[in-house]
């Protein structure tokens, strides 16, 4: 190779590197150092303010697997995740189909389903408040009207998380149904012609000859997203339930909040995020193993 | 198999007309090609046939049955798109037994998981194997029955287009521009294959298509079609030899016809121009017409020949040498701003900025008026001026 060559694979490697650089350094400072810290800080009995720290093992991770409330917290966050999944992706579905079949309305609801996302969650968990009150809640004002009990949605142990459910389906909805939006429009028109004629003549059987397997690709994707969103619970729970009523609401992250933020326990709060970022992980791995292995139409 | 009659079919969407009145009648077995320019109106007839869009008023029959309140699968016609429309997750073969499962499944027999449970599927579906099989091997895609359509080439995804098409066995066969997104080399091949397939098949084909080409050589009868009309209906060797319209003159045959303009003098003569020779017509006097000639009817005179003739001075601009013929192109002196080709067996020692004369038969013109419509060119010696003007 000649010199010149060489320089210019020089350059080559010195200009990448530099154009890398930014985005690495970022990289580094908003993700990977904290994560480094915060997998540190879980094998230590670090609490705020305290002046010697240290290492305990794998203790806190054996303290959280036997922590009543942790355990109670993730399964809530199971259950919840559980709930909302197919709630958010099935009525999505359901909203998109529908919407994609109007001609001049489609924007307007379009607007109206999206609202929500662009919303800010602590806001509209307030309002939700409001509209859930047993006594000076309008939902319950329309129950009372129809002749029945008011229902204390955010104060009955059975019904603060499914309540918290609805409320997590109804932000995610509108985003989800964008996106099956999307997927919809790409269905070329002349496939549903070629079914017509082929005999595919009721809804049922369009949806389950072209509309859905078509779709497949976008319902992994939205599944995988409304899981991960799910899966992150926090902001409705911190305002609507405080993890009450006796702890039928108690979340994961919210459970991270308080052992870190109301008692310091900031060594085994980072356990506990750790156990959080393992499971965020698996949802990312389905995504990124299941989904990219399928075919894209 | 079956006879296809339109009567008086008619389209419009909101103030716009799309298609006007139109009357065909297509004969059982018959290959009738839709051709004209884009917008023409020729697909969205198709698609009316098919029932994928009702029309605005007129009738439908198809083996004297009215149609119109059928939705396409009943009319039992087949449709191959021009995107093929294949359904991308499915196989081959699931593409070509779709219209099969369809006719013979009920709904739960083939809904995924619940249809294993049914015993009447178990029955059904090797006849249906069988019967695609038939297809497939007609087609020569036997081997591709297990690949998706992603996998497959262009030709290949027509054939199983074709062949989705043919397993139901359908009165008639609609096809929308199916050899347009092939490369030029594939549709000459492709062109003749739906040919012999028609030929094989005996059904009735009602076929649309913006190339002429396809139109002219495919077709037993083409419906040449403008503006949400049919201007002329007729077998390709009538569209060629007698153009009932200028734009069906101008779109049939390749390269397209010189089109000359010219004036109507006294008493129906018309002066040719550049030439001392004239033709007579009933149209009147004054009025703007234009004379087509086919690039094939002009040719060269030698030089010394008799120019009492049809003739036009020209000046050859350009050769276009195609190897078993060549197109020139003139310029003409006599009507600057116009120019002709002329198709010649070779280039006959010429070279570009050559003057010539050219030659051709008057019973070789096509006469145009103002309005495009065919006029017939009179026998000239009926007329009593061309006489005393022939003998001073």
């Amino acid at each position: 190779m000649s010199a010149f060559r060489l320089r210019q694979a020089r350059i080559e490697r010195w200009t990448g590197l530099g154009f890398v650089t930014p985005a690495m350094l970022l990289f580094m400072l908003t993700s990977l150092i904290p994560l480094a810290v915060l997998l540190g800080l879980s094998f230590t009995n670090y609490e705020l303010g305290a002046v010697d720290t240290k290492s305990v093992g794998t203790a806190n991770f054996a303290k959280a697997v036997a922590d009543p409330v942790f355990r109670r917290s993730l399964g809530n966050t199971l259950l919840y995740v559980a709930i909302v999944l197919p709630g958010a992706v099935g009525l999505a579905l359901l909203i998109a189909i529908l919407v994609h079949g109007r001609r001049r309305s489609r924007g307007f609801y379009e607007v109206i389903y999206f609202l929500p996302v662009t919303s800010t969650l602590i806001a509209m968990a307030t309002v939700w408040q409001f509209l859930l009150h047993p006594r000076l809640g309008p939902v319950n004002a329309f129950l009372r009207l129809l002749g029945f009990d008011e229902v204390a949605f955010l104060s009955e142990p059975h019904l603060a998380l499914p309540t918290l459910a609805v409320v997590g389906i109804w932000q995610l909805l509108g985003f989800n149904m964008v996106l099956f939006l999307a997927g919809l429009s790409a269905i070329s028109k002349d496939l549903y012609e070629a079914a017509e004629v082929d005999g595919c003549v009721s809804g049922l059987d369009r949806f389950l000859t072209i509309t859905w397997p078509l779709l497949m690709p976008t319902t992994m994707f939205v599944m995988v997203t409304t899981s991960i969103t799910a899966f992150k619970i926090f902001d409705t729970v911190a305002v609507m339930t405080r993890g009450g009523p006796m702890g039928s609401s108690e979340v994961l992250l919210y459970n991270v909040y308080l052992e870190g933020f109301q008692y310091f326990h900031m060594g085994y709060a980072a356990a506990l995020t750790v156990i959080f970022l393992v499971f965020i992980l698996m949802f990312s791995a389905i995504q990124s193993f299941v989904l990219e292995r399928r075919t894209h139409y | 198999m079956a006879r296809v009659e339109l009567e008086s079919v008619s389209k419009s969407f909101a103030d716009t007309t799309v298609l006007s009145g139109i009357n065909l009648d297509i004969a059982d077995g018959e290959f009738l090609t839709l051709v004209g320019p884009s917008g023409c109106g020729k697909s969205t007839l198709i698609r009316i046939i098919a029932g994928l869009e009702p029309q605005t008023s007129g009738q439908i029959r198809i083996n004297g049955e009215p149609v119109d309140h059928l939705r396409p699968h009943e009319r039992r016609v087949a449709m191959v798109f021009q995107s093929y429309a294949l359904y991308p997750h499915m196989s081959v073969f699931a593409n070509m037994a779709l219209p099969l499962t369809m006719q013979r499944l009920s709904l739960w027999e083939r809904v995924p998981l619940l249809r294993l449970f049914s015993a009447r599927r178990r029955r059904v579906m090797p006849e249906i194997r069988r019967e695609v099989q038939s297809v497939a091997a007609q087609l020569q895609i036997e081997p591709l029955l297990n690949r998706r359509p992603a996998q497959l080439s262009g030709g290949q995804r027509q054939r199983v287009a074709l062949g989705r098409a043919m397993v139901r066995h359908p009165n008639a066969f609609l096809m929308d521009e199916p050899l347009s997104n092939l490369d030029a080399k594939l549709r000459v091949h492709m062109r003749s294959e739906l040919t012999e397939l028609h030929q094989r098949l005996k059904t009735t084909f009602i076929y649309v298509t913006h190339d002429q080409v396809e139109a002219m050589t495919m077709s037993d009868r083409v419906a040449m079609m403008d503006a949400g009309r049919i201007l002329q209906l007729g077998t390709p060797a009538e569209l060629y030899a007698r153009p009932s319209n200028l734009k069906v003159a101008q779109f049939i045959g390749s390269p397209a016809i010189n089109v000359l303009p010219v004036r109507i003098g006294d008493g129906g003569m018309v002066e040719l121009p550049g030439s001392p020779a004239m033709i007579h017509t009933s149209l009147p006097p004054g009025s703007a017409a234009s004379i087509g000639l086919r690039p094939e009817a002009l040719h060269l005179l030698p030089s010394g020949s008799p120019r009492d003739g049809a003739v036009l001075n020209a000046r050859l601009r350009r050769i276009e040498n195609l190897g078993a013929e060549c197109m020139l192109h003139f310029d003409l002196l006599a009507l600057p701003g116009h120019g002709v080709i002329v198709r010649a067996a070779s280039i006959k020692g010429l070279s570009v900025g050559e003057e010539v004369v050219l030659g051709y038969d008057i019973a070789s013109i096509h006469l145009f008026d103002a309005k495009g419509e065919r006029a017939e060119v009179l026998p000239i010696s009926a007329h009593p001026a061309q006489r005393e003007a022939a003998t001073p």
